[in-house]
């Protein structure tokens, strides 16, 4: 059995790992509501921007030329997926969920034949990719230095991929990140953003037809290139707050652990304290009897 | 009949602006200045570097866009603009500074023409307005 001292060492640190982990716990609550609040804030800009690419690619007549960004390539062999994650670790199971999700489906795309590219918005995915696709990695992005998702941040990244898909570096494009849900539950997501899905809602569908200046096409060409940096944007946003909901809770299960711990080490630590009085206590009765 | 409708400017971060009593909008389409009054047709276009004015009851208001789309629609005027700043609240010097920016971009070599139109165009509306 462990000294009294080394226990009494032992319960004096887990309770200073307690106090740190309790201390982040409040920060990432902190950080939480203001991350939830801009990804709630965010959403109608992105939402809108889909009505009037829905809307706009309805009335595009003629498909074959519609612009590249929506309609593709032409091709389905070189796919591209950026990975977000965050910069900063202890977050639970936050990273490992969306490098998971990734490889599961690397591995489909590798199987199938294609050639896969990797760009990684984030340090902590980089670290956990590099082992495995390292060779696949053409680029790493990492915010560190911006305190909060910014859309100057995202339409970088956009820039980038729109960049590699007009030199036809690539034909597929796919963004995986962590919807936020609620603190205790994030979705990893993988999304297409080129070619462009869209996604049919029934409820903002408009009868009469619009009325374009300039042509349909060339909005389309402009919006498009704003559509990728948006989305990526969605996306950092609804990280931010699943990053900052997944530490939160992962935090809160350390300090609970961290308590329980101190518990019991605490009865451990009583237990050896009378075990050594009653060992005393016997030593002096039998030397007393003895006499 | 009332002659209102409403406006809302989004920008990705936020609702930046939402009004139920606009009167007239005059917004820099790319092909041109357009202003919309109430029962406009349904509309999209998108915007070049300039001013934004919105006359509503409530007052007026001028904001400076570098870029953005505008959609009408049942009345329903939405703007969706990635950089837009307040005339009133805006700062001489980050107007110096946005003039700077776009000066240098005009100054680049490698500029397409598209490129170049909107660069020349940021730097006339700022100068006006400096």
């Amino acid at each position: 059995m462990a000294s009294l001292d080394d226990l009494k060492k032992r319960i004096a640190s887990v309770k200073s790992t307690q106090k740190i982990t309790k201390a982040m716990k409040m920060v990432a609550a902190a950080k939480l509501r203001r991350a939830q609040e801009s990804a709630e804030k965010g959403r109608p800009y992105s939402e809108k921007m889909n009505n009037i690419i829905l809307n706009l690619s309805d009335g595009i007549s003629d498909k074959e030329n519609a612009p590249k960004l929506l309609s593709g390539s032409g091709n389905d062999k070189i796919h591209l997926c950026v990975i977000m994650t965050s910069d900063r670790g202890l977050c639970g199971g936050f990273n490992s969920n969306i490098i998971k999700k990734a490889k599961s489906y690397f591995a489909k795309l590798l199987k199938e034949g294609k050639n896969l590219k990797i760009i990684t918005v984030g340090s902590k995915g980089n670290d956990q990719l590099k082992r495995a696709y390292g060779e696949k990695i053409i680029e790493n992005i990492s915010f560190k230095d911006s305190k909060h998702a910014n859309y100057f941040d995202a339409d970088k990244v956009g820039k980038i991929v729109i960049e590699k898909f007009n030199k036809e570096e690539f034909d597929v494009c796919t963004i995986f990140y962590n919807q936020f849900k609620n603190v205790i539950t994030q979705i990893p997501q993988a999304q297409q953003i080129i070619p462009l899905k869209v996604e049919n809602s029934v409820e903002d569908k408009s009868e009469d037809s619009y009325e374009f200046e300039p042509e349909e096409d060339e909005i389309l060409g402009n919006l498009l290139p704003k559509n990728i940096s948006t989305q990526i944007f969605k996306a950092m946003l609804e990280n931010s707050a699943s990053e900052q909901g997944s530490r939160m809770s992962a935090m809160d299960n350390a300090t609970r652990n961290a308590g329980e711990m101190v518990d019991k080490l605490t009865i451990e630590y009583n237990r050896s304290r009378q075990a050594a009085i009653t060992k005393e206590l016997i030593e002096i009765i039998s030397g007393a009897e003895s006499l | 009949m009332s002659e209102e409708f409403k406006i809302e400017i989004i920008n990705p971060e936020k609702y930046f602006l939402s009004k139920e009593d606009a009167t007239e909008v005059i917004i820099p389409a790319f092909e041109g200045e357009m202003g919309i009054l109430k029962d406009h047709i349904s509309i999209i276009s998108f915007l070049k570097p300039g001013i934004i004015t919105i006359n509503a009851k409530s007052g007026e208001d001028k904001f400076y866009v570098e870029d953005g789309i505008v959609e009408f629609k049942n009345n329903n005027l939405s703007v969706l603009t990635s950089s837009i700043f307040n005339l009133k609240e805006i700062e001489k010097n980050k107007l110096q500074d946005l003039l700077k920016k776009a000066e240098e971009e005009a100054n680049k070599d490698e500029i397409n023409d598209q490129a170049k139109y909107l660069a020349d165009q940021k730097i006339e509306v700022l100068r006006s307005l400096n």
